[in-house]
């Protein structure tokens, strides 16, 4: 399994890297799901722009009470940051999950986001955490919602030339409890359903509730008829429950060897209610 | 064609490939050094394991180009010069760790990731940690024996040699 032939750059800068890539040239960052599909030769591209190894795109701070996290971060300093598991834990739990040690030390935020697998695990997390997708290019930097990015199966807002230059999650400990919970395919690792909560109460009532879902249908997607289903009403199990089960209402669950439509439903709805109880449990 | 200089286990190489070289097929066919082994090619089974700067990384599915400056290790690079066994290799010696052997370099090098991240896991992180790495022979139990095994060598452990040390 040999790729096609292509030209190889690795910039020094993110300057130059955007020069590059405006005359068309294809960004490679972790090669996790790239040099794959070059093998296969699913892609073939004629020019790589090695993005990966720019340290411009490789930070995770705090800003404003906001935490940067740079299009270059592996999944594995994530998973192991500190700042982000005691100030953003759902990011650091989510990375965890993606597939094993040596796939987690290559693979960066930026290249999952930007391939929009319909069964990442980040996109997830993403939606709950009312994450920001900052976008650069030459003509300059735009910064949109995860509803705004995600737009389709492996099909993302990017223009040609543009990239993920990082991603945006809030200061999120305190009261407000988050789990992520996934049903994975014990062969490959991908999610069959992946559901993301984010609750906070106050007096007995959900007061903020955020429900992302991966791996149901061709997208990721924000499930707001849950969280209206939840926000103002009592904290209880059987409202948990019933608000879990409208997950999948008007979605085209997928459906393949690993599971039916009516399965990735029924689990999407099962996952959906555990995301929600664990996050509840971690919320004050 | 590009030119690429790498360490790999201390000693230093430089050489012209192609872009589309993946970094397994330089350590085999370029420099040599076969104790790395192909088994899926797809990116699951782990066999291909070595470690960039100090990482565990599927070396199918990187460039030789992406290494470029890098510091590598392969499971040759672990046994001292007089051939006594690193202790992750004498801990799957003394569990019987192995059957065919082929997945065994794989393994061996994502214990010593493992083990350098958390020194003392419990079987359950042990067996999360092997998640990348596939064995067809042993039924995986001897395999989480000797990692077990190889943690509680810690002194041992504390001096292994790092990538290009
Ligand atoms: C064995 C295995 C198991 C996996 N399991 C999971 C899993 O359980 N869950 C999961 O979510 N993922 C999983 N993945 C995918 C993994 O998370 C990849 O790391 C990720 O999808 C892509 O990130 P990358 O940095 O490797 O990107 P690359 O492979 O380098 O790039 C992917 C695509 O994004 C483009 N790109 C990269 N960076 C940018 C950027 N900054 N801006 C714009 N475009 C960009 C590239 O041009 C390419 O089209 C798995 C992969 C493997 C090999
Ligand atoms: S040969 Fe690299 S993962 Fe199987
Ligand atoms: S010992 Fe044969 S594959 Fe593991």
């Amino acid at each position: 399994m040999i790729a096609n032939s292509f030209e190889y750059s690795a910039p020094g800068s993110l300057k130059e890297a955007l020069a590059l890539l405006a005359e068309g040239a294809k960004p490679l960052a972790g090669g996790m799901s790239l040099i794959p599909m070059m093998k296969l030769r699913l892609a073939n591209p004629e020019h790589l722009v090695d993005i990966g190894r720019l340290p411009e795109l490789n930070y995770i701070r705090e800003e404003n009470g906001e935490l940067h996290i740079g299009a270059g971060v592996t999944h594995f300093e994530v998973e192991s940051s500190p700042l982000l598991l005691g100030k953003c834990p759902l990011i650091a739990e989510t990375a965890a999950h993606i597939g094993d040690i040596q796939v987690r030390n290559r693979g960066t935020i930026g290249g999952s986001v930007a391939h929009a697998d319909p069964s990442a695990d980040y996109p997830a997390a993403l939606h709950a955490l009312d994450a920001k997708i900052v976008l650069v290019s030459g003509e300059g930097t735009r910064t949109l919602s995860t509803e705004e990015f995600f737009l389709d199966t492996f099909t993302t807002a990017l223009e040609p030339g543009e990239i993920v230059s990082e991603v945006i999650v809030p200061v999120d400990a305190g009261l407000t409890g988050t789990s992520y919970q996934k049903f994975l395919q014990p062969a490959s690792g991908f999610a069959i359903v992946g559901a993301a909560a984010r609750v906070r109460q106050e007096g007995g009532k959900f007061t903020l509730v955020r429900v992302g879902m991966t791996g149901l249908s061709g997208n990721a997607y924000r499930a707001r008829n849950v969280e209206d289903a939840l926000v103002g009403k009592e904290v209880t199990d059987a409202n948990i429950q019933a608000a879990a089960a409208l997950v999948a209402d008007g979605q085209d669950a997928s459906s393949d060897l690993h599971a039916t439509a009516e399965y990735r439903a029924h689990l999407a709805g099962a996952y959906t209610a555990r995301a929600l109880r664990a996050a509840l449990a971690r919320s004050a | 064609m590009r030119t690429i200089n790498v360490s790999v286990n201390g000693t230093k190489h430089s050489h012209e490939v192609e872009p589309r070289m993946l970094l397994i097929h330089y350590l085999r066919e370029v420099i040599g050094l076969t104790g790395t082994h192909m088994g899926c090619e797809t990116s699951l089974c782990g066999a291909c394991t070595i470690e960039v700067n100090g990482k565990a990384v599927k070396s199918c599915t990187m460039f030789a180009v992406q290494a470029d400056g890098a510091e590598i290790l392969t499971i040759e690079g672990l046994a001292a010069p007089d051939g006594t066994l690193h202790p992750i290799q004498d801990a799957f010696w003394t569990e019987h760790a192995l059957q065919c052997g082929f997945c065994t370099p794989g393994m061996i090098m994502i214990t010593k990731q493992i083990l350098e991240r958390n020194p003392n896991p419990t079987e359950h992180e042990i067996r999360e940690g092997l998640d990348g790495n596939l064995c067809r022979c042993t039924g995986y139990q001897h395999i989480v024996n000797a990692v077990r095994t190889a943690s509680l060598h810690r002194d041992a452990l504390a001096s292994l040699p790092k990538a290009g040390a």
